[in-house]
């Protein structure tokens, strides 16, 4: 792949996605574009990149973009932000709702891991009901997601076995979510980078690594969108190594560090949000 | 340094996993079915036993149930690894004091991340 094609697919998915496309990655995105014009029906990749070059439908576009997206996860990913919510964050959340009522959105879910592992450990805390929202760019990854269908491999990433037996059932060579959690979550295709305000409020957002694969104007702008989706005393949770540094003014860092942030002034006198 | 017994039948398990878990700072001791387990469990308990199931002269869940009956034999973390991949066959490991299980195949992430959960992380950082 020549450097003008990776300009070319560089500039396809930073406009759809945000998504920064390193020049030195060249054969990892070959190899991924390789799977995409098998399922394309396309020769090969230089007969994807022609066709990307002239004149490509949404579908095409959307599966390139993709592909070239890093969808790998593993099921309570960093465990020790998993501690803290569970011990402090989700508690004193849901203490100030009526009803112990707490909104989730876990942004950028790729296939799902992420908003299952706070359905299990939100089943095992008293008095607490989370409303659990995920989205993701991806239709494939959602679908997989909705599916709750995960290799071998998978579950045994990150899942301690007892888990495994409460919260899946066995299928020929996979393992599925039982029903009863599949039903906690709601899915739905977003993009980070669109409109965020027709989206409700959110008493905790889970939007981790993700800015840092993205261009510092796209990190600005998720981390503008989230702050206005973030209920007055919600707490923003990105990943180990990501921060706000893009929006300082959006975010301080929350006690307890850990990648979790809430908005700098509570009650809201001034301060980032918009609307309502 | 801490130990791990490595129990299977298969030579060539045994040295993907030693190579593994001496990767991890353990020191390792092998046995090939679970009688040669439960003798070198005699003479010192190790810290972890990574332990297959099916085995000749005595299987893995044999040697679970003698280890945890043994003094001192509640000690060690015992992670399952075996084939055997049924929801039955997990819950009558646990039931038995398996810490944890690993559906093989495995690799290095798989070991690590269930030695882990079973309580002993590990500092690879030196």
């Amino acid at each position: 792949m020549t450097p003008s094609d990776m300009e070319v697919l560089a500039q396809i998915v930073g406009a759809r996605s945000g998504l920064v496309l390193p020049p030195d990655q060249a054969y990892l995105a070959e190899t991924r574009l390789a799977a995409v014009a098998h399922a394309e029906h396309l020769p090969g990749v230089d007969a994807l990149l022609q066709a990307l070059r002239a004149q490509p439908g949404e579908a095409l576009l959307n599966a390139v973009t993709d592909a070239l997206a890093n969808n790998e996860t593993v099921f309570l990913r960093d465990r020790s932000v998993f501690d803290l919510l569970r011990d402090a964050v989700l508690p004193a959340l849901a203490g100030a709702r009526p009803g112990g009522a707490v909104r989730v959105w876990s942004a950028a879910c790729a296939t799902g891991q992420e908003p299952y592992s706070l359905a299990m450990l939100a089943a095992d805390l008293p008095g607490m009901k989370l409303d659990l929202c995920a989205s993701d760019l991806s239709e494939r990854c959602l679908q997989k997601a909705k599916a709750g269908l995960y290799t071998q491999f998978e579950v045994q990433r990150g899942l301690p076995i007892a888990q495994l037996l409460r919260w899946f059932e066995k299928t020929e060579d996979a393992w599925r979510v039982r029903p009863e959690l599949r039903q906690t979550v709601r899915w739905r295709r977003f993009n980070l980078l669109h409109d965020m305000a027709p989206l409700r409020r959110f008493d905790l957002i889970l939007c981790r690594n993700v800015l840092m694969y993205l261009t510092p104007e796209a990190r600005r702008l998720v981390l503008h969108g989230l702050a206005g989706r973030l209920a007055p005393d919600g707490v923003l949770v990105l990943g180990a190594s990501e921060s706000v540094g893009d929006a300082p003014d959006m975010f301080e860092a929350a006690p307890g560090g850990r990648g979790l942030f809430t908005l700098p002034c509570k009650a809201g006198a001034k301060g980032p949000r918009t609307g309502t | 340094m801490r130990t791990c017994l490595i129990v299977d039948d298969s030579r060539v398990i045994r040295r993907v996993a030693r190579r593994i878990l001496e990767a991890l700072d353990f020191r390792v001791e092998e046995a090939s079915d679970g009688a040669e387990a439960m003798a070198l469990c005699r003479d010192r308990l190790p810290d972890a036993v990574l332990l297959d199931w099916n085995m000749p002269v005595m299987d893995g869940l044999e040697f679970l149930h003698a280890l945890r009956r043994e003094p001192g034999g509640e000690r060690p973390i015992v992670v399952l690894c075996t084939t055997r991949n049924e929801p039955k066959h997990i819950a009558a490991a646990l039931a038995a004091g398996a810490n944890e299980y690993i559906m093989k195949p495995f690799d290095g992430d798989i070991i690590e991340a269930k030695f882990a959960e079973a309580g002993l992380p590990f500092g690879r950082t030196a």
